[in-house]
């Protein structure tokens, strides 16, 4: 089920003493492959994460709004979103490949699955414990019901969801590597054929650099996200 | 937007829970005037916060009516008459996530109102709170416990409701800022005349701020509604007597000033100035051990004198 496709393989005969010897790090490896090999797989990578974080983001959304509303279906949800949270990935693929083929779907519901808990149980949480004072105070003062919700439950939740998709998304980008047991797409890709050829040091450590560094990126844009949002958060909850 | 104040009748108001012994607010019958600060008052299980929140249907009433201006409140669109009755509790209820401004304007903004008229507004409402202007752009957590109390009514009165209503809001502020609080509620008051429904188990309060106080025993019976005054001259019964307190003379002492008394020839000896209440007075005799007083006018000149047995006949 592995299909590599044009796989980096470091040429023994002619490349430098480091790649030959494989050492810890060549740079000359990495500047010579940046465009064919870690360059595509860096942008695959980020798609597969931001698809599964956006698509896992909508269901989430609509299930908390389902689980805040209705509180009898809040324990259901949770219950599966923490199955679905517990398969192993690899065993999740082998379930899913006699339905949805070797393809993108397959790695991106399994990671879709993945964002489902934290988000949810993020969402749920942020809106439970938006104090009742504040919910009595709007509906006093004539809000409506989706009022209520859209002005006041909503934007106070938003430190606990972004909170969430923070999480979310760094595990997602973690993840995502084991894709390339599937497809060759993303950062896995490249770890995955290293390992094949004789555990070839500096791609894995590359490839293996890059993920954690995205992970960092991402959590800061999405800390930077945080503060633009909710400014007042920072100054902490009042009375 | 709603304007003026109004008239509130409580009109055989009843709620009962189901599955509980007896009523939470039990045949509540009473009418504020248009303009005047009527107090609900009673020890905790008397229904004060029960009826006060039958106004604007955040509970509904089992039996009975409660009408303003005429108009039943179950007649409303529970909407609209929330926008038009103020609303304020005392854990204050700003939005921690909005701006004093954007707070101030939150019913004018059901309403429809612009961004630019908000502004204004809230700017109007700052000063008139005696907050700086400036404080338009800060977030709450930025404010003071009693700055925050005063911005709380500040959007409460922002749509110019008839009524309001008002759940302990001072009870959670140290006792010196609650103190300047009420003067300065009373002061306002003196402007926007509105009709408010004030629920507090501070005796005290109740005497220093209502028109009229409604003493609810528990069950949420009415054991008497009347000014403070006739109250504390003539409790009805044992119950309110030991609700408003023994020192309940003195308490009615504090609702006069010496200038409202029938003063004497000016005296010589220890003054005090005629905006004094009677129960200062009365304590500065004790305390120098004198039978009068020589009372003094707006420009400090003795115009009279005030004698102990007027104070304490």
């Amino acid at each position: 089920m592995i299909v590599a496709g044009g796989p980096v393989i470091p040429n023994f005969g002619q490349g430098s003493s480091c790649e030959v010897n494989n050492g810890w790090f060549c740079p000359d490896w990495v500047s010579e492959h940046w465009h064919d090999t870690l360059q595509p797989a860096l942008i695959q990578h980020v798609e597969l994460t931001v698809i599964a974080v956006a698509v896992g983001f909508v269901i989430a959304f609509a299930l908390a709004l389902l689980g805040f509303r209705y509180r009898l279906l809040d324990p259901p949800i949770g219950l599966v979103s923490d199955f679905l949270y517990t398969i192993p990935s690899l065993a999740l693929f082998q379930l899913l490949i006699p339905i949805t083929g070797i393809s993108v779907t397959t790695v991106e519901i399994a990671l879709v699955s993945y964002t489902l808990l934290v988000l949810y149980r993020n969402m749920i949480e942020g809106l439970r414990t938006v104090p009742v004072e504040l919910v009595d105070v709007a509906r006093g003062s004539g809000f409506t019901r989706s009022q209520t919700f859209l002005r006041v439950e909503l934007p106070l939740a938003l430190p606990a969801i972004l909170a969430g998709l923070r999480i979310a998304t760094v595990s997602t980008i973690s993840i995502a590597t084991v894709a390339s047991f599937v497809i060759a797409k993303g950062l896995g890709s490249p770890i995955f054929i290293a390992l094949e050829q004789d555990v070839f040091k500096t791609e894995i450590f590359t490839a293996g650099g890059m993920v954690v560094v995205l992970a960092l990126v991402a959590d800061g844009l999405l800390v930077l996200l945080q503060r633009r949002l909710t400014p007042w958060a920072r100054l902490g909850r009042t009375a | 937007m709603p304007g003026q104040a109004a008239e509130l009748v409580f009109d055989e108001a009843t709620k009962e829970y189901p599955g509980r012994e007896g009523a939470a607010v039990d045949r509540l019958s009473l009418t504020v005037p248009a303009g005047e600060i009527c107090v609900l008052v009673g020890p905790s299980g008397g229904g004060k916060t029960t009826a006060l929140r039958l106004v604007n249907r955040l509970i509904s009433l089992t039996s009975g009516d409660i009408r303003i201006d005429g108009t039943s409140v179950m007649d409303q669109d529970v909407v609209e008459l929330r926008r038009g009755i103020g609303y304020v509790i005392q854990q204050v209820g700003l939005f921690p996530h909005m701006t004093v401004e954007a707070n101030i304007g939150t019913v004018p903004r059901l309403y429809g109102r612009s961004k630019s008229w908000i502004h204004t507004r809230a700017q109007e409402l700052l000063d008139l709170v005696g907050l700086d202007p400036s404080y338009a752009a800060r977030y709450p957590a930025q404010l003071s416990g009693g700055e925050r109390q005063r911005v709380g009514l500040a959007r409460a009165i922002a749509a110019d409701p008839p009524l309001m209503l008002m759940d302990e809001p001072f009870a959670a502020i140290d006792p010196i800022v609650r103190a300047r609080l009420q003067d300065e509620f009373l002061r306002l008051q003196l402007e926007v005349r509105k009709t408010v429904v004030f629920v507090t188990h501070d005796v005290d309060e109740a005497i220093k701020l209502g028109d009229r106080m409604a003493i609810l025993r528990p069950g949420g019976k009415l054991a008497q509604y009347d000014t403070p005054m006739a109250i504390l001259e003539h409790p009805t019964d044992d119950f309110v007597a030991e609700f408003v307190g023994a020192d309940r003379a003195l308490k009615a002492l504090a609702l006069h000033t010496v200038a409202e008394m029938e003063l004497g020839p000016p005296s010589d000896g220890p003054r005090v100035a005629g905006t004094t209440t009677c129960r200062d007075a009365l304590a500065l005799m004790i305390e120098k051990r004198v039978d009068r007083l020589a009372v003094t006018g707006d420009d400090g000149k003795v115009i009279g004198s005030i004698a102990r047995e007027v104070l304490v006949p």
